[in-house]
């Protein structure tokens, strides 16, 4: 039994075959709506998967690259401590740049926590070193050991404990992103498959006169596939280009003070919606000739 | 030409047709009678492939319909032309389109004047552009046979051709295929209509085959 459905024939279509399947009813409309809905969802599942992805990908540039040191010492001993660890990073290979953050520096950073009146000459605040690090990186536990020689107050931090679970939570975000449009496409196949199924139960009648009149499977198939592949392509479609224009419509980064990470796409990203109607037609290609298949199997 | 060889068949166990052998050779007539649920339309089915013997073997133009893809049976089925007992259409189609469905199927170019040619051969010329279910019992038997015989199949193959239609109409689809059969045609009418055959035996040379207690049998002169 020749199975085989030609995408190419598919796609030039066939006016005589195209009719004899009856134009309209429920499963037509659920198909279309169903592939609207489902790539609607898709466009947000792919923003939010692409945001994550830069967010992550930013949260581990800033922080890879800068690493901290925190002096803790007794009165007295602090700018001795300070001057010892800064001659400990000056010769440390791999560190860029290493600067003792001001008062006023300090003051900015535990402004948003305590306000601006925190009277910082009254409290046992650390002293803190910023370091900036070459592209190479440097040898944390050996300057961990130095600066233990050097300045004992001195901690290292290089951001590891912060950086990893950041990271780590961005990806697993990506991730999700990632299964949701598999969890999207699988649903989407499995719906168009049951109205493709419906309306070959539906179709019953039709089918039998065509078998009757000498029609072979691959014919019948190509005239129920041809449709539900371009009806899903028509839903998913105008379900891409309205999630388009909503994701188009959510206020920026900056538009929310940084506060929000929002879905979004960022330049080039916003040719990847375009995939998502072929693959709807694709999805929905391969569900419908596997029905159809199936269905007129059992069928004399 | 449609060759049966100690053909069994039943449903859910109970036996329609046992051992039955028949033999259609080309050009011949062929009445097929018997009371209702006899297996008339069993053996039809089994005619042109609709059904597969459950025992013994049915060959269609030399070819065992149990070696069949169901590729072949679909073009197979172009050879043959059936008239359905309840003449299924596609109710959102034309009759014109309706009676050109073969064509459609094969891909062969539909010829709008063969069709309107075939309509005023059974009678439809003033129908070609009504839907099926505007039309009489008669008008949709006619309809029927147009469909059937549109690729000018070598076997007509009718289930109860005028069981919906009066007198006259019975007569008239009757010499349609007396027409078909003078052209060469092989014939097969499954019919319970005692007279339309007597009427027919005037006119062509048909053996009459009558199922009864399972089994096909020639029917002698009692008809």
């Amino acid at each position: 039994m020749s199975e085989r459905v030609n995408p190419f024939a598919l796609i030039a279509g066939d006016k005589h075959a195209d009719r004899v399947v009856p134009p309209s009813g429920f499963t037509a409309r659920l198909t279309i709506f169903t592939a609207a809905a489902m790539a609607f969802l898709a466009v947000f599942a792919l923003a939010l998967s692409l945001a994550t992805g830069r967010i992550a990908a930013e949260w581990d540039a800033a922080l890879a690259q800068s690493s901290t040191v925190r002096i803790a010492a007794p009165e007295g001993q602090v700018e001795a401590q300070v001057s010892a660890v800064m001659g400990v990073l000056v010769t440390t290979p791999g560190v860029a740049e290493a600067t003792v953050l001001t008062d006023a520096e300090q003051q900015a950073l535990l402004e948003p926590w305590f306000g601006p009146d925190l009277p910082l000459d009254t409290l046992p605040l650390p002293r803190l070193v910023t370091i900036t690090e070459t592209p190479q990186g440097y040898d944390s536990a050996g300057l961990r050991a130095r600066l233990a020689g050097e300045a004992p107050g001195a901690v290292l931090d290089d951001h590891t404990r912060w950086r990893e679970p950041l990271v780590k939570a961005a990806d697993r975000l990506r991730l999700f992103g990632l299964v949701s449009l598999a969890l999207i496409a699988a649903t989407t196949a499995a719906i168009i498959t049951l109205a493709a199924s419906a309306a070959l139960a539906a179709n019953a009648q039709v089918i039998g006169v065509l078998r009757l009149v000498g029609a072979r499977d691959s014919y019948i198939a190509r005239a129920f596939v041809r449709r539900y592949t371009l009806r899903a392509l028509a839903g998913a479609a105008a379900g891409s280009l309205v999630g388009m224009v909503a994701i188009f419509l959510i206020p920026s980064k900056e538009m929310t003070g940084g506060f929000l990470t929002v879905p979004g796409f960022a330049g080039f990203e916003w040719l990847l919606p375009l995939v998502i109607p072929p693959l709807a037609a694709i999805a929905a290609f391969l569900a419908t000739r596997r029905a159809a298949f199936s269905t007129l199997r059992e069928r004399p | 030409m449609i060759e049966l060889d100690k053909v069994s068949y039943g449903y859910g166990g109970a036996p329609i047709l046992g051992d039955v052998s028949l033999q259609l050779t080309p050009g011949s007539f062929h009445f097929l009678t018997g009371p209702s649920g006899a297996g008339k339309t069993t053996l039809l089915k089994l005619c042109y492939g609709a059904l597969t013997a459950q025992q013994g073997r049915v060959s269609i133009f030399d070819q065992d319909v149990r070696d069949m893809s169901r590729d072949e049976v679909a073009l197979t089925r172009r050879r043959v032309g059936v008239v359905h007992q309840d003449q299924q259409f596609l109710d959102h189609l034309s009759l014109a389109d309706n009676v050109a469905l073969p064509l459609t199927v094969s891909g062969r170019p539909v010829d709008d004047g063969e069709v309107r040619d075939l309509l005023a051969w059974v009678g439809l010329s003033n129908q070609k552009a009504s839907r099926p279910p505007e039309l009489s019992g008669g008008e949709r038997q006619r309809a029927a046979l147009a469909r059937a015989i549109i690729m000018s199949p070598e076997v007509v193959l009718a289930d109860e051709p005028t069981g919906n239609v009066d007198w006259e109409m019975s007569i008239r689809l009757l010499q349609l295929m007396v027409e078909l059969n003078r052209m060469g045609k092989t014939i097969m009418i499954a019919t319970h209509d005692l007279n339309l055959i007597r009427s027919a035996k005037a006119q062509v040379q048909a053996r009459v085959l009558r199922i009864s207690g399972h089994q096909v049998q020639l029917a002698g002169a009692d008809l």
